[in-house]
């Protein structure tokens, strides 16, 4: 902390956004250089699919940086009117399922805006953000700019609670939203949460079907359905349901479960033997339920944490596997017979990140793009990301966006603007 | 002199009526001085239960009306509120004890504010939104919407703030579309309640706008917890032990604006609006083939 | 429109229902008019422009940026070098070795064939082609080239052997008149043409007029019979390069498919845009759902841009992963291609020395 805010003080609030924006030039590059190390790393890091550690969390890292860096000295063009200022020290905390795009996330956004930054990774995958750590020396980053903090649920309370922090940003359970939000009203703290989602991915008779078969497939299985925005919920028009189920049963017998390393591997490990546990827990009380569990045959290796993929038909929104967010590879398929009941059963949960919409009618979608309380909305598409395009969530999914020129004014104020 | 006046009898403002408190209980309102201008209906719980049913029925009607009729509805209050100046000016003067100057500066800049916001209404998502130009085949828009439903606790101090104040933080809120319910000024619900006269009068639908008087202290935490209210704006609750309501409000992780003090609460901005707003980014793939 | 085919029609549809695939389904293929019996049940009426539109048009869309997304993640699938011997032989085992120039002689088809029954002159463990691909006048030339290699005449020795395929039908634009067309194919098939790759009418599919379509693609399907029952097999080129959409693509599919297809193939090879990986996906998804529909299968034939070993590869992914192994057979996938051979016999032989060969250790044909 106290580096951090030395370094605010006497190094990064001075510095002239062009310089800040070539510090982010600098490590976007860097990224790009060691691509193939950090994606193994990942990997090993976190137990994900090289194949996507590889094909999507390294490179969008770069992305982000890429994109941001140009920011750092067009901040005017923020929205916040002119010469808007920095918040000064950001606490960011960040989760286990995408740790270094995460990390990317957070600290390329805080930089540009000019502020320094103490970032905690989580307590299981710290290995690439201390490969980040790096990377910084490699681009001569001024020492206390980002400071990387390893630890626990303690170490990010303390950081919480630290009466020199000016922003926090979390992405993780809303528990712990709740938590932050709960430790940090009335400190005047800005605050970015980025929570659950239990998305509704919602297909319509007359999506294009392949298309849609993938896009559910990505929606949920993608990164082992350790998404917060994961399609963990497949409403489909009845008139369709039996020809999307047997679809749908038919590419996952393609999926691969296996090595995270080996580059033919669609379902990689489950991150931790807490986390199986509570897949576990929720896909009985599915079954108990009353709803049919099915899953391909597919071989599990003998060590390690491993769920096959699974699909539940029958599901019904009152459902335990319907409203709870599960962070696994675990899909609810529940039917709906009309546009307005799709919305209000997409709709019917506490949670509001994302959503997917599968239809040929233009006309369709943006209606019910719009009925959606969803802060991301796919339509033809699931989990695409980009660091120009905002992503966050309504009501518990949490507050503030990131990404886009609404990630970056999530790091400013205006000038002279008392908060 | 001849005659005797017909005194109002002031209610609270729910779903589009004027209901009394469902508990019965009112309070006096004095007047600056201390003289007796009238009982006002001293909300309960229940009260701000009701008032928030209200206001989650009409947000799909409020929400979904275009952006234009939006503005033209609040221009309209803006309209109704001129040819009342008089009446406001009138129970300025009397519960906040104004000079008739200041009163009447009050309602003008009262006027001017809803004009304002309504101007906004039709381009906050303009200024706020924007295409994204994402690195693939897609087109992807971001637009800010309202959030739901917001509960306001009104400035409780400050010159004219009864009238201002409740209105520079009823109308941004109301300009993206949201629904709210207010909590007065308690010391000088008046304006407040003739105001709500002026909006059932006016095309603002039922339900958009819910005002009750009462105590802020008994009433906020209700509305601070409540699991169907979106957000809280409590630009008025500087008096109130108002971290307890932002870790209230926290269980549903509502939005909150915190509280304001001076002449210049709740100043107009587009912040204001931008604060009610969730922005919502929708990706469509783009293909010739 | 005063028909009303209601849920029959909707439930008929590939991707509409899972009932219409569990129908039981007694088609003969060999039959002539397997093709329009089957089309007259899934049609729920008379063969005509209306009903295939509003059975063509009905099937679901196709959306570009995700088809082509799975293509993409499909070419990223990586094969062990274990496997990858296999692969590349079941490459050559599924190529349609191809001339078809202007300028083609009986020297160049006898070249050709050379090639195609000993791909590679320095080892003997290279299997041999699917079949040679040329015009209708040179099959005789060829038939007499491949001699005992012949499949017809192999097959009597318990091998497989060469087919050798004729396109036909006013190749490649398609463009003369049925009757002309028909002539065509009937020449190549008394020729002794074991395939007949003939082109849809491009401008009648274009211009709505699918029935058209339909009739020349049954009326060359009964061309290709022979007095011995032995018929040429039919493969029904579409010309994806010139039906431009996946949409269209898609329809153009179950349209040869409804008519009686043998196989379905992307191109002639003679316009700029000729098979892609995307695009042949989409027609496995079409044989796929077909499959699933009735328990026929259709083969699938890219031709045209496929050059390299690695993208074959990507084929080979594409077919297990969508149609299923038991696809990559010569009787349900073939590669449309000339240079492609050569890159394979290639990697083959960096695989069998460790080296890697170079341009002089294969064989022009």
């Amino acid at each position: 902390m106290k580096a951090a805010r030395r370094a605010y003080d006497r190094v990064w609030s001075k510095m002239s956004g062009s310089d800040r924006g070539k510090y982010l030039f600098r490590i976007a590059r860097l990224v790009q250089e060691r691509a193939r190390e950090l994606a193994v790393a990942e990997s090993l890091n976190n137990g994900k699919p090289i194949k996507e550690s590889r094909d999507l969390d390294i490179p969008l890292v770069a992305a982000w940086f890429f994109y941001y860096a140009g920011w750092a000295d067009k901040l005017d063009y923020a929205g916040l009117g002119a010469n808007p200022k920095a918040l000064g020290v950001a606490g960011q905390i960040i989760p286990w399922n995408f740790p270094l795009l995460m990390l990317a996330w957070k600290i390329a956004p805080a930089l540009a805006a000019g502020n320094t930054v103490v970032l905690k990774p989580a307590e299981t995958t710290p290995l690439t953000a201390l490969l980040f750590a790096e990377i910084l020396q490699q681009a001569d980053l001024p020492p206390g700019v980002v400071n990387i903090v390893t630890g626990a649920g303690a170490t990010g309370q303390a950081l919480v609670r630290h009466p020199d922090v000016d922003k926090i940003a979390f992405t993780g359970s809303t528990a712990v939203g709740r938590e932050i939000a709960r430790a940090t009203a009335g400190t005047g703290k800005r605050l970015t949460l980025e929570l659950g989602g239990k998305a509704a991915n919602i297909v319509f008779d007359d999506a294009p079907i392949d298309q849609a078969i993938e896009g559910v497939v990505n929606g949920i299985f993608f990164n082992q359905g350790h998404v917060c925005c994961a399609g963990s919920r497949l409403l489909v028009q009845e008139n369709v349901h039996d020809d999307v189920v047997e679809r749908l049963k038919q590419r996952l017998s393609t999926l691969r479960l296996g090595d995270p390393l080996d580059k033919n591997t669609d379902i990689g490990a489950i991150n931790s033997a807490e986390q199986l546990a509570r897949i576990q827990e929720l896909t009985a009380a599915g079954e108990e339920e009353g709803a049919t569990r099915w899953s391909p045959a597919c071989e599990i290796p003998a060590n390690g944490f491993w769920f096959a993929p699974t699909i539940f038909t029958g599901v019904q929104s009152s459902s335990r596997i319907a409203r709870e967010e599960i962070f696994g590879p675990v899909l609810s398929i529940l039917t709906f017979r009309t546009p307005q009941e799709a919305i209000a059963k997409a709709n019917n949960t506490p949670y509001g990140l994302s959503a997917g919409i599968w239809s040929d009618k233009g006309s369709r979608i943006l209606a019910v793009a719009d009925g959606l309380k969803a802060g991301v909305v796919w339509s033809n598409t699931f989990n695409r990301f980009d660091p120009a395009s905002p992503f966050g969530g309504y009501k518990e999914s949490g507050y503030g966006r990131e990404g886009g020129k609404q990630g970056l004014s999530a790091y400013l104020a205006p000038s002279g603007g008392a908060k | 002199m001849s005659r005797l006046a017909v005194p109002k009898t002031y209610k609270l403002y729910i779903g589009g009526k004027f209901p009394r408190s469902e508990s019965g209980r009112s309070y006096e309102v004095l007047s600056k001085d201390g003289a007796f201008l009238a009982n006002a209906a001293q909300a309960s719980r229940k009260d701000a239960r009701d008032a928030v049913v209200a206001a989650r029925a009409a947000v799909k009607g409020w929400s979904g009306s275009t952006a234009y009729n939006r503005g033209q509805v609040l221009y309209r209050i803006a309209e109704l509120l001129e040819g009342r100046r008089a009446q406001f000016i009138d129970e300025l003067v009397h519960s906040e004890g104004l000079s008739a100057g200041t009163a009447e500066a009050a309602v003008d800049l009262a006027i001017d504010r809803w004009v304002w916001y309504a101007g906004w209404a039709d381009k906050y998502a303009q200024v706020l939104g924007n295409g994204n130009p994402v690195a693939g085949p897609y087109f992807n828009l971001s637009v800010p919407e309202p959030t739901g439903v917001v509960a306001v606790i009104a400035p409780q101090t400050g010159e004219g703030h009864s009238l201002v104040g409740f209105v520079s933080a009823v109308a941004p809120a109301l300009v993206a579309g949201n629904t709210v319910i207010v909590v007065a000024s308690e010391a000088a619900p008046l304006s407040a309640i003739s105001l709500s006269e002026v909006l059932a009068t006016s095309d603002v639908p039922g339900g958009v706008v819910n005002v009750l008087t009462g105590s802020p202290k008994e009433i906020a935490p209700w509305l601070a917890s409540h699991a169907d209210v979106n957000a809280l704006d409590l630009v008025g609750a500087g008096g109130l032990d108002w971290v307890q309501l932002q870790v209230d409000a926290a269980e549903t992780l509502k939005r909150v604006l915190a509280p304001e003090d001076g002449p210049d609460a709740a100043a107009p901005s587009l912040e204001r609006i931008s604060a009610f707003t969730e922005t919502k980014t929708v990706w469509h793939t783009k293909g010739l083939l | 429109m005063t028909i009303d085919t209601g849920a029959g029609s909707r439930t008929a549809h590939p991707a509409s229902s899972a009932e219409a695939a569990r129908a039981p389904h007694t088609t003969a293929q060999s039959a002539s008019s397997a093709g329009a019996a089957r089309a007259l049940d899934l049609l729920d009426g008379p063969v005509t422009d209306t009903t295939l539109r509003r059975y063509l048009e009905g099937i679901p869309g196709v959306d570009a940026v995700g088809l082509e997304q799975r293509a993409a993640s499909l070419g990223t699938r990586s094969i062990k070098t274990s496997s990858k011997k296999l692969a590349l032989d079941r490459v050559i085992e599924l190529i349609d070795l191809t001339t078809l120039e202007g300028s083609d002689t009986p020297g160049k088809v006898r070249s050709l064939v050379a090639k195609a029954i000993t791909p590679d002159p320095s080892d003997p463990s290279c299997p041999q082609v699917a079949a040679v691909c040329v015009y209708g006048d040179l099959v005789p030339v060829a038939i007499e080239a491949l001699g005992a290699h012949h499949a017809p005449r192999a097959k009597a020795h318990g091998v497989t052997g060469i087919s050798v395929a004729a396109v036909a039908t006013a190749f490649p634009s398609g463009r003369a008149s049925l009757a002309v067309k028909l002539a065509d194919v009937a020449d190549a098939v008394a020729a002794g043409a074991d395939e007949i790759d003939m082109v849809i009418d491009r401008g009648a599919f274009l211009a709505g007029r699918y029935g058209e379509v339909f009739e020349q693609i049954v009326a060359v399907k009964e061309a290709c019979r022979r007095k011995d029952g032995d018929d040429a097999h039919l493969k029904v080129i579409l010309e994806v390069g010139e039906l431009v959409t996946y949409d269209n693509v898609r329809r153009a599919s179950w349209l040869a498919v409804l008519a009686g297809a043998d196989f379905i193939k992307t191109s002639t090879g003679k316009v700029t845009s000729n098979a892609t990986l995307p695009v042949t996906l989409l027609m496995l998804e079409v044989v796929r759902d077909w499959h699933r529909m009735t328990g026929e299968k259709v083969g699938v034939k890219p031709a045209g841009g496929i050059r390299t070993s690695k993208d074959a590869i990507k084929y080979l992914v594409t077919v297990a992963e969508t149609a299923g192994e038991e696809w990559l057979q010569p009787h349900l996938f073939r590669f449309g291609a000339s240079s492609l051979l050569n890159d394979v016999l290639l990697q083959r032989q960096k695989i069998r020395t460790g080296h890697y060969s170079g341009a002089d250790y294969v064989t022009i044909d």
